[in-house]
């Protein structure tokens, strides 16, 4: 009864916050509805959608044994207290997708990423996350590639497993290319960052040989260290003989990123990776918590429009209409197909009652997407002039900064070179015109809502704080993703011939990371030659891909549904799976087909060519052109590639469901059999 | 005054504990209580061993996202 009122007046607050946000026109609108509409969006979904789903659709079952209770060896599987299980899946699922796709899709306004973070992450990506969470604990924590194995067949495995390793492969060149344009000619940036290399370094040393397993001492003394770094970046950058030292163009940085990639994933885990996960973690989750405190405190105005003249298309970011293309750049924050590798595999091995499921799926992911409604919030919080001077390419705007502000003021958002200048001194940068890729923008955003709060000094340190915040965690999913792309590689590679699935073998070890490296680099490096900023086309390609994974994760999750005799509840999963499965066939035929130029990939490449043929290019431009044509082309191929197979895989899918809706025999569940909870958890290991 | 510290002393010691779940500090602790229940007649690991291995299970898997 009581849950029943408190749940009708979640409901009318969160109505009337969403109506505020969307009725509310040509006058500035406070954070705070934003932040009201996601809590009350967020908890009613959790305490009725989601308890509805586990009651009646996945119906879970608090008295059989989960397999951390069942297989407990005190390592993999550890039954685990839910609050800590939602930490640590929390910790694995939130890295920068969530920040800088929403930050991205600001260009269209305020409005249209808002709402699909609030609806695509109660109605979707939750659910997602939860469905396959549930299943995969109850078929011993398999993986999603195992699971669609099993229960569709080999080619569902082996979709699942290909559409994991191209995404990898993409989700990392795009991480990469936000923390080169970050550090572009930003010696303060760019000491702050390498310097986490050493620190890391450092602290695996201390935390294997000092001080063996003593986690967190050693992150905290990383964490000030860190800190100490982002000071010493600002004092470097004031000697005018060592900024030198840090000052490097795209390309520059870009050889380096490669190098360090390489050479990341063939040392031992403990020496950089595993400590640089514990920093990564920590100030991730600090960060997230200040943020959130900082604009509760503030309330700032947001000065972004509901809507802008970009959602019709030709926005200066990224190119295309607000449908499909706010629903492909929002996908962590509102649905990721990545986390079902996550909510598959790992955590399910530490639940420890299925009835925890709820909150580890579904809460965390309702925390991720609270986490992309705070990065609306920085970037929307900006002067407009200011969010697209910062993140439109110099191709797109012209390079000095007069033409810039001119054309970004004639889009009716105006903004001054003085503007522009004096922001940049306040945040100790040279300049902050063309910054691409999110994370400046995103870095602006955040200083501003700390200084703020903290009392308004320190921007600059504030800034570089926020980018070294940012490039901590890119580079702990490069070096992760890396590695884990090896061992797949490796994996695939050893049916071929033996000797080089041995994970443990050095020449296979260094050729497999080397050949993921080259993967990730080449688009990489192609980005950063790219004049408009290289996000523009990485971005989408990135966003088709996750989404792709989640059509095959709602895939998996559908088919199981409706072979276990749920057919009337499959719309559970198979409603965000249409929904998906349309936006990203929309968008790629847009993608592949579209004869504008900043739209189509083919069309783009032939556009160039065209100029490169007429000689109308600067040589500069030109001598880069073949690299960009080919470029182009190959991502056109990609997004065909991706579009096939996700209709592949939804075509297996419903071959299994109509085999079973009719009664015809379909590959046996893999689930396990059920076993009634030991009274007492824990204990025996058998 | 007394129930008032040893309620806040209960409160800082559960936040302990769970800032050192969460981060994995006890992961040696459990390791060894489950190592005692499960297999007492075999040597544990050293510490330094498990923190070692622990890492290379760890990172062996997809276990960060985007």
């Amino acid at each position: 009864m009581l849950k029943g009122i408190v749940g009708v007046i979640l409901a009318i607050i969160g109505a009337f916050a969403i109506g505020g946000i969307a009725l509310h026109r040509n006058e500035p609108i406070n954070a705070l509805w934003l932040v009201t509409a996601g809590v009350c969006v967020y908890v009613i979904g959790y305490r009725f959608y989601a308890a509805w789903i586990t009651a009646r659709v996945l119906t879970v079952d608090a008295t059989r044994a989960t397999p951390a209770e069942r297989l407990n060896d005190g390592r993999d599987f550890v039954p685990t207290h839910r609050w800590i299980v939602f930490g640590h899946h929390f910790a694995a699922i939130a890295g920068p997708g969530p920040l800088v796709g929403p930050t991205l899709a600001a260009q269209f306004g305020y409005l249209p990423g808002t709402l699909w973070i609030l609806f695509g992450s109660v109605l979707g990506g939750c659910v997602q996350d939860m469905t396959i969470l549930f299943m995969s604990t109850r078929r011993d924590g398999r993986s999603l590639g195992q699971m669609a194995r099993d229960e569709l067949g080999p080619f569902g495995g082996f979709a699942a497993l290909g559409g994991t390793l191209m995404i990898m492969i993409i989700l990392i060149a795009v991480l990469a290319l936000v923390v080169v344009n970050a550090m572009k000619g930003s010696p303060w940036a760019t000491f702050s960052v390498f310097a986490t290399i050493p620190i890391a370094l450092a602290i695996g040393l201390y935390v294997r040989n000092v001080r063996p397993g003593r986690v967190l001492e050693a992150s905290i003394i990383g964490m000030v260290l860190l800190l100490l770094g982002v000071a010493g970046g600002g004092w470097i950058d004031q000697s005018a003989p060592l900024r030198g030292l840090f000052d490097y163009t795209g390309p520059q940085l870009a050889a380096f990123v490669i190098a360090y990639g390489w050479l990341a994933a063939i040392i031992p885990v403990w020496l950089l990776l595993a400590p640089r996960g514990y920093l990564s973690t920590f100030l991730k989750l600090g960060v997230i918590a200040l943020l959130a405190i900082s604009i509760i405190v503030i309330h700032p105005e947001l000065k972004m429009p509901a809507l802008t003249r970009f959602t019709a298309g030709n926005g200066p970011i990224f190119a295309g209409k607000v449908f499909p293309f706010v629903f492909i750049t929002i996908a962590c924050g509102a649905v990721s197909g990545f986390h079902a590798l996550i909510s598959s595999g790992t955590t399910p091995k530490l639940i420890g009652s299925e009835a925890d499921v709820r909150l580890v799926g579904y809460g965390s992911m309702a925390l991720e997407s609270f986490v992309a409604i705070m990065a609306v919030i920085a970037a929307t919080l900006l002067d407009p002039g200011v969010y697209f001077a910062i993140n439109t390419g110099a191709g797109v705007v012209g390079a000095d900064a007069h033409t810039a502000v001119a054309t970004i003021s004639s889009w009716g958002f105006p903004v001054t070179a003085e503007q522009m200048q004096q922001l940049a001194h306040r945040m100790g940068e040279r300049t902050l015109f063309a910054r691409t890729g999110g994370a400046p923008s995103l870095a602006v955003g955040m200083a501003s809502i700390f200084s703020s709060t903290f009392g308004n000094t320190l921007l600059a340190a504030w800034y570089h704080f926020a980018l070294m915040f940012e490039a901590v965690f890119i580079l702990t999913t490069i070096d992760a993703g890396t590695r884990v792309g090896r061992f797949m590689l490796q994996d695939f590679l050893g049916h071929f011939w033996k000797p080089l699935g041995r994970t443990s073998w050095y020449p296979s070890v260094l050729l497999t990371s080397a050949l993921i490296v080259a993967g990730w680099g080449y688009f990489l490096y192609v980005g950063v030659i790219d004049p408009n900023g290289g996000i523009n086309i990485l971005w989408p390609l990135f966003g088709i891909a996750n989404q792709m994974l989640a059509a095959i994760a709602l895939s998996v999750a559908t088919g199981i549904l409706i072979k276990s005799g749920k057919l009337k509840y499959a719309w559970v999963t198979g409603g965000p799976l249409a929904w998906l499965a349309i936006v990203t066939t929309v968008a790629a035929w847009q993608k592949i087909m579209s004869p504008d130029p900043a739209l189509g990939f083919f069309a783009g490449a032939a556009d160039l060519a065209g100029k490169l043929a007429s000689g109308v290019l600067p040589a500069a431009r030109a001598a880069v052109a073949p690299k960009l044509i080919f470029n182009q082309q190959l991502d056109g191929w990609l997004t065909i590639l991706f579009t096939v197979i996700v209709w592949l895989v939804i075509a297996d899918m419903l071959r299994v469901a109509l085999r079973a809706a009719r009664g015809l025999p379909t590959l046996a569940s893999s689930e396990a059999p059920h076993v009634a909870r030991l009274p007492v958890v824990g204990g025996s290991g058998s | 005054m007394r129930a008032a510290a040893t309620g806040v002393a209960a409160v800082w010691r559960a936040c302990w504990r769970a800032l050192r779940a969460l981060s994995g500090d006890d992961a040696y602790d459990r390791y060894r209580m489950h190592h005692l229940a499960a297999h007492p007649q075999q040597p544990p690991l050293s510490r330094k061993a498990f923190y070692v291995d622990e890492q290379r299970r760890k990172w062996g898997t997809i276990n960060r996202c985007c």
